[in-house]
């Protein structure tokens, strides 16, 4: 399993290895908005905690066909099926190793990019914890789709597809809990439901990955 | 160490092989013989644990260690980092001997992209090495190999055997290995009027 995730890390940070992709472009999408909405203050103050998590998302999606393409096309993935590896070990650090690569730098980049769009200052930690709480829910879920897709060719519109629909509640509960945030309100509800998804996921969806990683490996 | 029972395989859903039966001792090699397409693939797969198997057992799947048509190289990495990974995969962490055994010595530090058709498929020969485990089954290992290489395969082989291993491979050319049994799966095909019922069924 350590091995399996130290490999998987030092593949995104070699050539091609994609470590940095999703993040360049969560920086490049953000600071698209304003060129696009216009330099207003108050209207950006007002969407900022929305588009900060729409492109976080989109930034997580960018990355997720890679998942498990990469080690279907070179027969890693039969290898690892057939090493005393469980298949739902082997899906749960892919998944890990995604959020470790994608998810992570998104969190830390994020307050960063809150300041471009003027989020107001209590907002900050609540829109660091809730991509903190809620990219772990992407990852799971994204690394569920790659799983449903690998042996596609061409398999990442198909994959996007998939799992965009199943990111919704994710999106709606964490930028609530940063919206909440930013304009000084309760936020435990929505922070309580965003934990709940993650950890529901993240309990469940590792066995119905392994289940179709199987049924798509024969 | 291996033992295949009344095993009927599927491809695409369409039954290719059954009543495939036979068992392999330690130190026996079996090589599985046939034209192209009569299932050797799909038996092996079956074999390897990748696909269930549509009726029949097979005992002892814990104990193999396949290689595939593909030996999944990650070329980002170096040959070292490659094996190393196999071995902590499969808790031996030594990799010298396989490297040595596959005259991939020289190579060691080399990335995986860099190397050349056949020297992949010596590294992914040389993961057998490092699996620890004694039953091998192999989908054509000799592809893209010279006959240099071949020989060096041979002699694994042959070590393998001698060290109370297993052998099951499917290879269209002579090994050399005068002690192997061959099976040819010819008489195994799957008739066609098998599928009818199911066909219908759906």
């Amino acid at each position: 399993m350590r091995a399996l995730i130290a490999r998987d890390l030092a593949l995104a940070v070699r050539a091609g290895g994609g470590f940095g992709l999703g993040l360049a472009f969560f920086l490049i999408v953000v600071t698209l908005i304003p060129f696009g909405v216009g330099p207003e203050t108050t209207l950006l103050t007002e969407i900022a905690p929305g588009i900060l998590w729409i492109g976080a998302l989109l930034a997580c999606l960018l990355s997720l066909d890679r998942v498990f393409a990469l080690d279907w096309e070179d027969g890693s993935l039969d290898l690892l099926a057939t090493a005393p590896l469980p298949m739902e070990g082997i899906v749960t650090i892919k998944a890990l190793a995604h959020w470790l690569t994608t998810g992570l730098p998104l969190v830390l980049a994020a307050p960063a990019l809150g300041l471009l769009l003027s989020l107001p200052a209590p907002g900050y930690l609540w829109l660091f914890l809730s991509l903190l709480i809620g990219t772990p829910a992407l990852s799971v879920i994204g690394t569920f789709g790659a799983a449903l897709t690998v042996g596609l060719k061409r398999g990442g519109l198909l994959l996007s597809l998939l799992v965009l629909p199943l990111y919704v509640p994710t999106l709606i509960f964490g930028a609530e809990v940063a919206r909440r945030g930013a304009d000084g309100l309760a936020v435990e509800t929505p922070l309580l439901m965003l934990a709940g998804l993650s950890f529901g996921t993240l309990a469940l969806l590792p066995f119905a990955s392994a289940a179709v990683l199987r049924v798509n490996l024969r | 160490m291996l033992t295949v029972s009344d095993l009927s395989v599927a491809r695409g859903g369409l039954p290719v092989l059954s009543g495939v039966s036979f068992a392999l001792q330690a130190g026996e090699a079996l090589i599985l013989r046939g034209p192209n397409g009569s299932g050797k693939t799909t038996l092996l797969r079956s074999i390897a644990g990748l696909q269930p198997p549509l009726s029949g057992t097979i005992e002892g799947t814990d104990r193999i260690a396949y290689a595939g048509h593909q030996d999944g190289i990650k070329t980002a990495l170096s040959v070292e980092e490659n094996l190393g990974f196999w071995a902590s995969v499969f808790g031996t962490g030594k990799i010298e001997a396989a490297l040595e055994g596959f005259d991939l010595l020289g190579l060691k530090s080399r990335l995986a992209g860099n190397l050349s058709a056949g020297q992949k498929r010596r590294l992914g020969l040389a993961r057998l090495l490092v699996t620890g485990r004694p039953v091998w089954v192999l989908d054509e290992p000799t592809v893209s190999l010279d006959a240099a290489s071949v020989a060096l395969f041979a002699g694994a082989v042959k070590t393998h055997l001698a060290g109370g291993g297993a052998a099951l491979m499917a290879t269209h050319i002579d090994l050399g290995l005068p002690e192997a049994r061959s099976l040819d799966v010819t008489p195994f095909k799957a008739r066609p009027e098998e599928l009818g019922a199911d066909e219908a069924f759906l």
